[in-house]
């Protein structure tokens, strides 16, 4: 359903040009979980960004439903890792919720229910009238996730989004997504550079390499569902898949340290 | 010492001093021969014969009009024009160089132009004002405008927000933090300047009194009139914070929680 499509992106011209993305290809299937992982600076969220039709590519493309993207399409949602910026604090929990459904011309109780529905599954139901910054991090994330699953985007994409919570909201969020996705029959994009994370979650994990970035590796995870914190983590499966992903990245990161140190130059790092 | 109880002394202290200030002014002129501070009694009971209620249709109301429509103006076009250059990084070029000249004039330097392009009647008043009004205000939207948060951007475009939905539901709460700052600073300028447009050119209005009771050597009603003006300044700016407690609550709120 979504392709990227020999994907490129540089950064400035000239002598100054950083190279983010080198040439990308991968494809999201339909009601797919994808983790995309990589090691920091591999321009995941230049990726993010060129998928999303925030940012045009400088080679290549995007297609979802075989239609290139070339600005942010209806049917996509974007869950930020800054909540706190991408909430609007004038407006409370509902309205932050409700406030992308106008593009959508739904009738008003349609819309409510939609609100309603959305704040349910992310167990917020009792804060609809508070404002965004009278809640912890963690539930401000539910509410950036219940604002995306309200618009009834056919693939939500996530960049980091439970990088900046701490450690046991993380794994209810990771929980969350998990039941929401299945509530809603949405396909995920979800970059990470938490392995453990990308193995927990995905059902298939697309591993990067380095800026200029390409596809160093896909892996399927073949974890039974639905997954569980504790069960999950002790299977042999989940112990050799996070083995196996974290020697691929590392594997890389050496790689590219030992080219760029023989050819006496910095290595180039994209954002 | 508790919170409460320093809230409580600092508010104690709020009401004081200013008494204690008019006391002192008023035993220090209490019988006093000097024609040009004449005793505080003689003040009050001059404001009281003049402002309560006698001048305030002929002279109160003709300024706060004069300075209301200037200020209004000021604001609508200052949050207007700054909206539109705050957006457009080449039209925010291009205006730079003029907008910067035009505030650097000073404004009293306007009155002999303006009185002789517009007149001595009440629009010259508005105009001024409304000229020195605009520039912290179209400025300081400027740079709400421009200040807003990548992300908050990144997140409006999308979910495909657009055209006046954006502009009203989140550019304009955006910047309003700004917008409420500038307009501060304009409203203390409009009063400056209606009193100063009244001195100059003025049949009526509280700086034209102010002014003909000193020429007229009738000192108590020239302090009653420059205390009104104090007053004035005072309550306005008084209301004015109050409103922006209730229209930026979330900003204060926010602004709090993201230091705690």
């Amino acid at each position: 359903m979504l392709k990227v499509d020999h994907l490129g992106k540089t950064y400035g011209e000239g002598d100054t040009a950083v190279e983010a993305i080198g040439d990308l290809e991968f494809e999201v299937r339909e009601k797919e979980f994808v983790c995309i992982v990589g090691p920091s600076g591999c321009g995941k969220t230049t990726l993010l960004k060129c998928i999303s039709g925030l940012l045009a590519p400088s080679r290549g493309e995007v297609r979802l439903h075989d239609q290139r993207i070339d600005g942010p399409p209806e049917r996509m949602a974007l869950v930020f890792q800054e909540y706190g910026r991408s909430l609007y604090p004038w407006m409370s929990v509902r309205q932050n919720v409700a406030f992308p459904l106008r593009r959508k011309r739904h009738a008003k109780r349609e819309a409510a229910e939609l609100v309603e529905r959305a704040v349910e599954s992310v167990d917020l139901t009792g804060f609809l009238e508070r404002y965004p910054w009278e809640l912890s991090g963690g539930m401000q994330q539910r509410v950036a996730i219940a604002r995306a699953l309200a618009y009834q985007p056919e693939i939500m994409l996530m960049d980091e989004p439970f990088a900046s919570v701490d450690a046991q909201t993380r794994a209810d969020l990771e929980d969350l997504i998990l039941e929401v996705r299945r509530q809603y029959g949405v396909t995920v994009v979800f970059v990470t550079h938490d392995i453990d994370e990308s193995v927990y979650l995905g059902d298939r994990i697309v591993v990067l390499t380095p800026a200029p970035t390409q596809v160093q590796e896909m892996l399927d995870v073949e974890l039974p569902d639905p997954r569980d914190q504790l069960e999950t983590k002790e299977l042999p499966e989940f112990t050799r898949l996070r083995a196996h992903v974290y020697r691929s990245i590392k594997r890389r990161g050496q790689a590219a340290d030992r080219e760029a140190v023989s050819e006496e130059r910095p290595a180039a790092v994209g954002s | 010492m508790t919170a409460r109880r320093r809230r409580w002394l600092a508010a104690g202290l709020e009401v004081t001093v200013p008494i204690l200030v008019l006391v002192a002014w008023g035993l220090w002129s209490a019988g006093s021969n000097n024609y040009y501070y004449p005793p505080l009694t003689d003040i009050l009971s001059t404001f009281a014969d003049t402002w309560l209620f006698e001048r305030v249709g002929s002279d109160v109301v003709p300024s706060l009009m004069r300075m209301g429509l200037g200020y209004g103006i000021a604001v609508l076009v200052g949050i207007g024009l700054g909206l539109l250059l705050g957006q457009s990084p080449r039209a925010r070029r291009a205006a730079a160089p003029i907008v910067e000249f035009l505030r650097a004039i000073p404004p009293p330097a306007l009155l002999p132009f303006a009185i002789l392009v517009i007149g001595v009647d009440d629009s010259m008043k508005v105009f001024i004002i409304a000229f020195v009004c605009l520039w912290p205000i179209l400025l300081n939207t400027i740079d709400g405008v421009t200040g807003i948060d990548p992300t908050l951007r990144e997140t409006t475009r999308m979910y495909g927000i657009e055209g006046r939905e954006r502009l009203w539901r989140v550019m304009l709460p955006a910047a309003s933090p700004q917008i409420f700052a500038g307009m501060r600073t304009s409203l203390s300028l409009a009063l400056i300047l209606m009193v100063i447009s009244e001195m100059v050119a003025s049949t009526n209005g509280i700086g034209y009194f102010v002014l003909q009771s000193q020429r007229t050597f009738a000192l108590p009603e020239m302090w009653s009139g420059i205390l009104l003006l104090g007053i004035l300044g005072y309550a306005l700016n008084g209301a004015f914070v109050l409103i922006e407690r209730r229209v930026l609550r979330w900003h204060r709120g926010a602004h709090a929680s993201a230091l705690s």
